[in-house]
């Protein structure tokens, strides 16, 4: 269920402000957008890419927080402001950790878009 | 262009983020506004320079060319830089808010921006705008477009630095008795025809008409633009003066109304060209010889019958060719050395 991965006042709010229709194009958007940001962190941290990391944890948090992906958001906040370091010393697990909520939130947001 | 009101206006959104960008876009257009978007600073500063907007949305943290980059760009460029740029970003920290706004940006934004924050600021930068370009408007029409060049360019600060140009008095004569004769409607109705005719001899040679008095004027070739061949230019500008009075007489004659004869001096030399007057009123002008010279010489030409006089130093200076008479020798009030003096002839 959303509960928890999306924060439904959030969402709610966004559909009143830009409308049911253009939310359900933008969480395609977003879907269809999101893995190649995953792709990126990466990739930037197998090459050691310090911008590229920055730069798409920092587009990953954005486009949760408009979303009300909240955990997700804190997630990739912290590889934004974190960068390359901590994810290497942790042997990569906040990477996978991020990737794995990020799972919940394109399915919860599926769901959301449907409802 | 955006015209009154605020609904409607042209805006650009720069984000690399296409979530971003079409979220902004979609509130930005519910708010009846025209939108445009670019994926990063570089495709932005092309169309910035393609087509005009009225306000600008820019994300920071982009590929190519980030948002700092497209500022100090902005900043630097004649045309955009009194572009409104409201910053939309979710970059964190004091320091890149201040290094934005020390960079020329209106605003920033935290994404993801809230809809009614975003509808109030982009009020407010194109109420801005429009206070701009009304003020742009206001120097245009009271500055000459040198001057309002020069203004935007270098900014305003008094003080002059020395140039080398050519000054032209120019005069109506017997302005005293005519004004006598008609009312005073139809005076200024003849001064309005008079000056129009005259500003546009004078700007059509590159001169610009830096004060009026009464049925005067006086008028600068080589400041604050430099003109290379500013004796030819106040020459031929002061023949095409002549010229254009003429066929006003036509007219006036026909219509039964007084006709008029102006003298006109020029001088050449070096000068100080600048703003003077107080921070609050200033105006610019030359000061110096060469400018008293050539109101000499104005003054003249009711003596010597003759429309327009020239000093030695703008004989020597031209480079076409134009006839003149030497008159010899003139000593001017306040002058220990005399003059050489010419008269040009007419209809060259």
């Amino acid at each position: 269920m959303s509960e928890g991965t999306i924060d439904l006042a959030t969402f709610e709010e966004l559909k009143a402000n830009a409308g049911a229709d253009f939310v359900r194009e933008l969480v395609d958007t977003f879907l269809a957008e999101a893995p190649a940001m995953l792709d990126d962190l990466r990739h930037a941290l197998a090459m050691n890419d310090a911008d590229r990391f920055r730069r798409a944890a920092h587009s990953l948090k954005s486009n949760s927080h408009t979303f009300g992906a909240l955990a997700l958001g804190a997630m990739a906040r912290e590889l934004e402001l974190g960068g390359l370091r901590p994810v290497q010393d942790a042997d990569g697990a906040p990477l996978e950790a991020l990737t794995l909520e990020y799972a919940r939130v394109a399915r919860s947001l599926t769901e959301l878009k449907r409802a | 262009m955006h015209k009154g009101g605020h609904g409607g206006a042209r805006l650009l959104v720069v984000d690399d983020n296409k979530v971003n960008r079409l979220l902004l876009a979609r509130n930005l257009e519910l708010q009846g506004h025209h939108v445009a978007t670019a994926e990063n600073g570089r495709v932005a500063l092309e169309m910035l320079r393609a087509e005009a907007f009225d306000l600008l949305l820019l994300d920071i943290e982009m590929p190519e060319m980030n948002g700092f980059q497209v500022l100090e760009k902005l900043v630097n460029d004649l045309q955009l830089r009194d572009l409104p740029v409201i910053v939309t970003s979710s970059l964190e920290g004091l320091d890149n808010v201040v290094r934005c706004i020390e960079l020329g940006a209106e605003d920033y934004l935290t994404k993801p921006v809230n809809p009614v924050l975003l509808k109030a600021r982009i009020g407010a930068g194109l109420e801005k705008k429009r206070l701009r370009d009304q003020q742009k408007e206001l120097v245009r029409r009271f500055a000459t477009p040198e001057v309002a060049q020069d203004l935007q360019e270098s900014g305003f600060s008094l003080g002059g630095k020395r140039v080398r140009g050519s000054v032209m008095f120019s005069d109506i004569r017997d302005f005293t008795p005519l004004v006598e004769s008609q009312p005073p409607e139809a005076t200024i109705d003849l001064l309005n025809t008079y000056y129009t005719l005259m500003f546009n001899a004078i700007s059509g040679h590159g001169g610009i008409v830096s004060l009026i008095i009464g049925d005067g004027l006086m008028a600068i070739f080589g400041a604050p633009l430099p003109l290379t061949d500013h004796c030819d230019s106040a020459v031929r500008a002061a023949l095409e003066m002549i010229e254009l009075i003429q066929l006003f007489n036509v007219d006036q004659a026909a219509a039964g109304k007084p006709q008029i004869r102006i003298g006109i001096g020029i001088a050449s030399g070096e000068m100080v060209a600048g703003y003077t007057g107080t921070n609050e009123r200033a105006t610019y002008t030359c000061i110096g010889d060469t400018v008293n010279l050539a109101s000499r010489l104005e003054v003249h030409t009711k003596i010597a019958d003759r429309s327009i006089l020239i000093d030695g130093a703008t004989r020597a200076g031209l480079r076409g060719d134009v006839e003149l008479d030497a008159l010899g020798p003139v000593t001017f009030r306040g002058k220990s050395q005399p003059i050489d003096v010419f008269s040009v002839k007419l209809g060259q």
